[in-house]
């Protein structure tokens, strides 16, 4: 399988740097970790701009950096959008695109310039300079400029962490159009738990340059010993397959990707808002931690629509001494639950304790 | 006919010629002291850094007293033309720009180096991850992104070249149609009590440094004005 490995060691006060690691060069793989945590550092010895000696990098079978070898920035195939747009100030948003377009060969070229455009909504920005356009415009002019040298890898140094929400808010999709459309593995780095969730399928935590933990996604969001679980907004991913819709309630079913303990069709629904998607294809689907309640039997008289049958796995204190968080097994997928230390007595909650989840509401990722 | 005649304008032709001479040879020169200056951590930094600025301090007649003793038959920059079968520097027109182009460097240095200092890495580092060689963004993005440095560059090496005296009278001397520039044109005409001619010389510069400068300061202010 392709893969990205990395080994950067630097012990430098200013710059220190533990990690060894091999991750999937496919999808996005998030480097999260708070401010000073090594992550830009580490992004940059990926691009090259810095050297740490003794470090190798191998992306697929291509080797970047090892002990003979260092291949420069602007040799290496890759797309490196930085945390401020950097737009260059003396040329249009035209000549911007161009320029790394014209300096990469005709044959290696990957995608089209139209599709770039077209991708970042950016045709009517075209004649424009840097100065005349607003903060978001200009973070998708930087993203549409390093997808136009076909890169093999794509760098993202928490592009929207300079802007507003508003901004934030109409990057975004064009984010998950990303992870959709292209074929390149994407490094996000990010110390948004929220962008976290909807971008990454694989993650990597930092902490003062070590790694902490990584692996998929969903299995970092659920564990307990990371700070992750311990977010307010502490949730889980669940892959669903689109079932059927119900134009009469506006609604569409979703079944969990694999019917692991073949349990009925009616247990094993979840309901979302009606969504414009074909019937089969998969989804991803965020459930925040304190919207799932949990009860011993399956209650029929509930508003709640969505009730899972699920398997606890452990139980872990919350900041809030009055909560507890509850890691549940759906077949086979980790979810969150949060509810009072209380009911978790009254309830006699157990390791491997067979329960019901009553999601109250399900948010699509993608 | 008799008032053109008694009005010699090959001064300002000689010290435009220098001028221009001067200036071109400035930006080749400064652009790479600027940009080293203005990226390295080397620790050598600081030292050259105040080499370029000692023309700033200095009297010019300092300046132009050791040029002409380094560059004179007896100096070994001076030997070492000689050896090779050159004419030695002092009292020509090259000599000249010899010296204005160490005086006037400071004036060259100083804008550019600060052009590229505000710049900051970041504009190259962007022009490497989109596949630019070193020299490749050098030119496509450091050189047009510093333009107003180099404007200024321009025109104060430009006008300092033209104003300058006391080095010109140690290297230059006061040969007609070489070395006698405006400068020294004016001391000889004010010694001879040619007032006229004094004035009429003075005046000028006094005028061209004005429109100079206002012409600089347009130009800065154009170049900070489309971001509003």
């Amino acid at each position: 399988m392709s893969s990205i490995h990395a080994r950067f060691t630097s012990t430098k006060e200013s710059f220190r740097l533990q990690l060894d690691e091999q991750f999937p060069a496919s999808g996005i793989t998030g480097i999260f970790g708070a401010s000073g945590s090594g992550k830009t550092t580490l992004l940059r010895c990926i691009a090259g701009l810095e050297r740490i000696e003794n470090g190798y990098l191998k992306i697929n079978d291509e080797v970047w950096q090892n002990k003979k070898r260092f291949v420069a920035t602007h040799k290496r195939k890759l797309g490196y959008v930085f945390q401020e747009a950097s737009l260059f100030a003396h040329l249009s948003v035209k000549q911007n695109l161009e320029y790394g377009w014209k300096r990469t060969p005709v044959n290696e070229r990957t995608i089209t310039f139209e599709e770039v455009i077209d991708l970042l909504g950016l045709s009517p920005f075209l004649k424009r300079y840097s100065s005349q356009l607003s903060g978001g415009q200009r973070q998708r002019v930087a993203i549409a400029r390093a997808l136009l040298t076909s890169p093999k890898l794509l760098l993202m140094d928490e592009p929207l962490s300079s802007l507003d929400i508003a901004s934030k808010q109409e990057i975004l999709p064009y984010l998950e159009r990303l992870h959709d459309e292209i074929h390149f593995p994407i490094i996000y780095v990010s110390h948004s738990p929220e962008e976290i969730v909807r971008l990454a399928d694989h993650l990597i935590c930092l902490e003062k340059g070590a790694v902490t933990a990584s692996g998929p996604l969903n299995e970092l969001l659920t564990r307990s010993d990371l700070p992750l679980a311990n977010l307010e907004e502490a949730c889980s991913i669940v892959n669903c397959v689109v079932k059927s819709h119900e134009p009469d309630f506006h609604v569409t079913h979703l079944q969990i990707a694999e019917n692991r303990d073949q349990i009925a069709p009616e247990l094993n629904n979840i309901m979302i808002p009606e969504k414009d998607l074909s019937v089969g294809s998969p989804v991803r689907v965020r459930i925040v931690a304190r919207d799932v309640s949990l009860t011993l039997s399956h209650n029929e008289h509930t508003s709640i629509s969505n009730i899972l049958p699920a398997r606890i796995i452990e139980t872990f204190p919350c900041p809030n001494p009055f909560q507890v968080m509850v890691k549940l097994d759906i077949q086979g997928q980790p979810i969150l639950s949060k509810i009072t230390k209380r009911s978790c007595s009254v309830l006699g909650i157990k390791n491997g304790m067979n329960v019901y989840a009553q999601v109250k509401s399900v948010a699509l990722v993608k | 006919m008799v008032e053109l005649n008694a009005f010699n304008a090959t001064p300002i032709w000689l010290t435009l010629k220098l001028a221009a001479t001067t200036t071109v040879f400035l930006l080749l020169i400064a652009t790479p002291i600027a940009w080293w200056l203005a990226t390295t951590r080397h620790k050598l930094r600081t030292p050259v850094s105040a080499l370029v600025a000692l023309p700033l301090v200095l009297p010019p007649t300092v300046l132009g007293f050791y040029l002409l003793v380094l560059l004179g038959p007896q100096g070994w920059v001076g030997q070492l033309m000689q050896n090779l079968g050159l004419n030695t520097l002092p009292f020509t027109f090259t000599g000249l720009v010899v010296a204005s182009v160490i005086y006037s460097l400071p004036f060259a240095v100083q804008p550019i180096q600060n052009a590229f200092q505000q710049q900051g890495l970041r504009p190259m580092e962007v022009a490497a991850t989109l596949g630019a060689s070193p020299w490749d963004r050098f030119f496509s993005i450091a050189l047009p992104l510093a333009k107003p440095g180099f404007l200024t560059a321009m025109v104060l090496s430009f006008a300092h070249t033209v104003g300058e005296f006391g080095v010109v009278l140690m290297i230059g001397g006061n040969i007609e149609g070489e070395t006698r520039v405006l400068s020294v044109a004016i001391y000889d005409h004010v010694e001879a009590l040619e007032y006229t001619q004094a004035h009429v010389l003075s005046a000028g510069l006094i005028v061209f440094s004005f429109i100079t400068l206002l012409l600089l300061n347009r130009l800065n202010e154009k170049h900070k004005g489309p971001t509003k």
